[in-house]
């Protein structure tokens, strides 16, 4: 009954045809990413900022990705940048996790769509450097050694330390991370991510370690701390987001400082939402930026950049209660009322190395699911 | 008859209960997202809405994508599947299998795929959001087929095609005059599933940084979590509505169809 | 509703004797199915060879199998069982209560306004998912939902007290019977309306009771639909990944979301092909779910003949 000559030969047909499209390759590339622009290390190379600003208002559009508006004040920074230079931005996947920024370079390559510039956290930055072009800002010389990459392929621009935001309306300050144990916190404690698998998450894990006895070396007191929070029913596995925070269904949530600062700004009257930085577990991480080797609009992606380490920029991230990459440098230039407003943070700051992130990792994959499962 | 009352206990059961369950959460939707301050009531959620021109713009390449891919798919499918019953039996567990396999594989996955084939799609057309057509076709295929399928069944075809045929019909003419009006239900179906399919679709019109309906109500959800839950609360009503009215445009063919 | 009365012969569907005039298809006859098939092959059937032929390369881009056994092993194997479990269970319970849902619309007024509304909705509702979806069933039945305060403030039930089990798999079926029920509706509905109401009075008029009609007509007519509407479903519930995506944020019980977890993943990098891998055991899943349901078509027809 079935004609299995018939239908082989089908097969083969779409087979064929399947294979011809295969073979085709990718399109030719459409902009010159050779051009002055795409190959520019410093302004001084395209002939001086004026000739950066001209070449990049020629192109007249920006492709960001992965940046949210209440991400240390992303959403500000970006109207500032379109009124300022008359370029259009166009801000894609919000909720993009680091790894996916560069799947979309990947993915879109040659397309006019593709990202020109990423937001990366430190290991997927080291991971991808062969996608990035260097290029180095006129503020470069302000920029700590550690937080920059020699080449100029990626640094530093913004950071944070891992926070604990909470509706003070519905539970007690929390003055320690231990205290998340008690009663009071039944069923309120929410993570943001899975730390195998979002960096701010993982973070949180580290943070709780710091807080439990552990050090940047050793992560597994963070995960006994959450498999104790876990059998206690404090803990909560839904992903807090503004409305999660909103709507009262995620009370206390463990994330980047300044991102729970956005919340209290955002919830001003409707929500009493306070920020603590534990003081015997002060995590701090940056954040990179890179521009994308493949960009179609280089020399706007290069404007960017400069904008973003400018006094402007700079003091924009700050309003966003995230401490810019420039801080120590600029002293008299900081917007002080919003420096005034960060969280404290005072004696030890922790910064884990890449080793010790690395290490922290093996330990967590190994652990993490059996401890929350 | 005992037996007529029970069918209409237990209809009124099912709707009450089935209705219940879905009322609800699109209850608590709506009382979300008209919270005020300090626990009043209030629009203003809904009001802000209209200040979003991106949102507008979005919408209008959402509604063009859902019409362009239900008609790709409708072109596509009824007459390949017609046939099929009709000429080529053998492949008929091939097109099952082909109109099940968008399923098989989450949408995160297949855009990996797809990116190589976007790149030259719109190289050749453009960059304009309407190029998604091909990739929504793709993705309503499980479900049209279904539909279709059983409403290709419920007929009997062969006799249906045989005594057009007979009577002098081309095949066009079988098809246009003959097969679609009796599968009506399944193709009002098939094309309700895939302009809902269409206008709630995210992740691949996201992952290929698209600007399509979802993505803009996702984007606006991030600034403001009243206005997210209001405009997605919106989209369902929005789409109700639309599909409540397509409920309509088959009626009117109805009447010139039933002639005897 | 038709203009032609059909010679009431075997259910449409199954493959005729011999088709049609001649024996074997000209092949003229095989041009109509290209166009569908070239447009199929292209935007389907190669990007998912793209995708599985990644599953046999590892992170060097030479060939593997590496990621092939891991599929066997640990916590993606688990997650394989947990995604069967879930959607199987979701398709049937999806099936049946679509199914009633369909029969109280189709014995109905077919112009009329129930049916209108429910179809319209159901089509809605089919596809209605992710954020918006797993946030309104937080809302209605979350640890601060509107339901649970009520059974909590006035009939003083805790539905929590056990567990938090609106994150696990009954939290997931209970959220994916929201779209799975009105599926079942679109794709069942006109299966039913193919019952003509003559079939029913001829029974009754040959001394037939309900179960005789159900046994003899109604049931063999119907079960190939439901039976390939209950394999979409299960499919639909063994892709699904936006809306558990959105509600399940710790951990990765089900296969689509360990496949996001591998491709965007910014803690543990270099996972792509293992998530490549994993499309391809989805795919063999649903190979074998559809040989299955081929199988049961085969043997409910002997039966019932």
């Amino acid at each position: 009954m079935l004609k299995r000559g018939n239908v082989t030969t089908k097969l083969i047909g779409v087979g064929a045809l399947v294979l011809a499209v295969a073979a085709c390759g990718a399109p030719p590339a459409k902009e010159t990413q050779t051009g002055a622009a795409g190959t520019a290390k410093s302004a001084s190379d395209l002939g001086g900022m004026d000739k950066l600003v001209e070449a990049a208002k020629k192109e007249g559009k920006l492709n960001v990705i992965a940046l949210p508006p209440d991400w240390a004040n992303y959403g500000e920074i970006i109207k500032a940048f379109e009124a300022k230079y008359g370029i259009k931005i166009d801000s894609a996947q919000p909720d993009a996790s680091s790894q996916e920024e560069i799947n979309a370079a990947k993915q879109l390559k040659g397309n006019d769509r593709a990202p020109d510039v990423f937001d990366l956290g430190l290991n997927v930055a080291l991971a991808n450097k062969d996608l990035f072009a260097p290029y180095k800002v006129s503020t470069w010389d302000d920029i700590a050694k550690e937080l920059k990459d020699a080449d100029g392929a990626y640094y530093g621009d913004y950071g944070g330390f891992m926070s604990i935001g909470y509706d003070a309306a519905k539970v007690p300050a929390p003055t320690s991370v231990k205290d998340l144990l008690k009663p009071e916190y039944k069923g309120k404690v929410a993570l943001n991510g899975d730390p195998t698998q979002a960096g701010a998450a993982f973070n949180g894990v580290v943070m709780a370690s710091l807080g439990n006895g552990g050090s940047a070396d050793d992560i597994a007191p963070g995960v006994e701390f959450f498999k104790q929070l876990k059998q206690a029913g404090n803990f909560q596995p839904v992903d807090p987001s503004p409305a999660t925070i909103e709507s009262g269904q995620t009370p206390v949530v463990i994330d980047w400082d300044y991102t729970n600062a956005a919340q209290t700004e955002k919830l001003k009257g409707k929500m009493d939402w306070k920020v603590v930085v534990p003081a015997e577990a002060q995590l701090g991480a940056y954040y990179n930026q890179a521009i994308s080797k493949d960009a179609p609009h280089p020399a706007a992606a290069r404007l960017w950049q400069e904008f973003l380490y400018s006094d402007e920029g700079q003091n924009l991230y700050l309003k966003g209660m995230s401490r810019p990459v420039r801080l120590e440098k600029m002293g008299d230039k900081a917007d002080k009322a919003a420096k005034d407003k960060l969280p404290k943070t005072d004696g030890k700051q922790v910064f884990q190395t890449q080793a010790q992130a690395d290490k922290a990792k093996a330990v967590l994959t190994a652990t993490w699911a059996q401890a929350i499962g | 008859m005992g037996s007529l009352v029970k069918q209409r206990v237990l209809r009124t059961v099912v709707l009450l209960v089935l209705g219940v369950y879905f009322i609800l959460p699109l209850i608590a939707m709506a009382e979300f997202s008209t919270r005020g301050k300090g626990g009043s009531r209030s629009l203003e959620s809904w009001t802000s809405i209209v200040d979003d021109d991106g949102l507008m713009e979005a919408l209008v390449n959402s509604l063009l994508l859902s019409v362009t891919s239900a008609l790709l798919m409708l072109v596509l499918l009824v007459p390949t599947m017609a046939w099929i019953r009709l000429r080529l039996p053998q492949l008929q567990r091939l097109v099952e299998f082909l109109c099940l396999l968008p399923l098989a594989i989450p949408a995160i996955v297949l855009v990996v795929g797809m990116a190589p084939l976007y790149a030259w799609v719109n190289y050749f057309l453009g960059d304009s959001p309407l190029t998604l057509t091909f990739a929504y076709t793709i993705l309503v295929l499980p479900f049209a087929y279904r539909a279709i399928d059983a409403g290709l069944a419920a007929i009997d075809l062969k006799t249906l095609s045989e005594a057009a045929r007979s009577l002098g019909a081309s095949w066009f003419t079988v098809l246009w005059k003959v097969v679609v009006p009796n599968i009506r239900v399944a193709l009002i179906g098939a094309s309700l599933l895939s302009v809902a399919l269409v206008l709630g679709e995210f992740t691949i019109a996201s992952l290929l940084n698209f600007d399509t309906l979802q993505v803009q109500v996702n984007l606006l959800g991030k600034r403001n979590a009243g206005v997210s839950i209001a405009v997605s609360l919106l989209c369902l009503l929005f789409a109700f509505v639309l599909l409540f009215a397509l409920s309509y445009v088959g009626q009117r063919r109805r009447q010139t169809v039933v002639e005897e | 509703m038709t203009s032609v009365a059909p010679v009431a012969t075997t259910p449409g569907g199954s493959t005729p004797k011999k088709s049609g005039a001649a024996g074997r298809p000209s092949a003229a006859a095989w041009l109509v199915a290209v166009p569908f098939l070239a447009f199929v092959g292209i935007f389907l059937v190669y990007p998912t060879i793209l995708v599985l032929f990644g599953a046999f390369q590892d992170s060097n881009g030479g060939l593997t199998l590496d990621n092939l056994t891991t599929l066997f092993t640990g916590v993606v194997f688990d997650a394989f069982v947990r995604s069967i479990e879930l959607s199987a269970l979701t398709a049937v319970i999806g099936a049946v209560f679509g199914a009633l849902l369909t029969w109280a619309v189709a014995v109905g007024n077919p112009e009329g306004m129930l049916r209108r509304v429910v179809v319209a909705a159901s089509g809605v509702l089919a596809q209605f998912g992710g954020v918006p979806l797993a946030f309104a069933f937080l809302a209605t039945i979350g640890f601060e939902g509107l339901v649970t305060k009520f059974l909590r403030d006035n009939v003083g039930i805790d539905i929590f007290a056990g567990s938090a089990w609106l994150f696990d798999l009954p939290g997931l079926t209970l959220v994916y019977t929201f779209f799975q029920i009105p599926l079942m509706v679109i794709v069942f509905l006109p299966a039913l309306d193919g019952l003509r109401p003559q079939w029913r009075e001829a029974n009754a008029s040959l001394g037939g009771t309900s179960w005789t009609y159900w046994r003899h007509v109604g049931g063999p007519i119907l079960t190939p639909p439901f039976l390939g509407a209950l394999l979409l479903l299960f499919a639909n519930a063994f892709s699904a990944y936006a809306t558990a995506a959105a509600l399940v944020s710790q951990g990765s019980p089900i296969v689509p979301l360990q496949i996001r977890g591998f491709l965007t993943g910014e803690v543990v990098l270099g996972q792509e092909n293992l998530g490549k891998a994993l499309g391809l055991g989805m795919v063999i899943v649903v190979s074998i779910a559809m040989g299955v349901n081929v199988l049961l078509q085969r043997r409910v027809a002997k039966w019932v003949r």
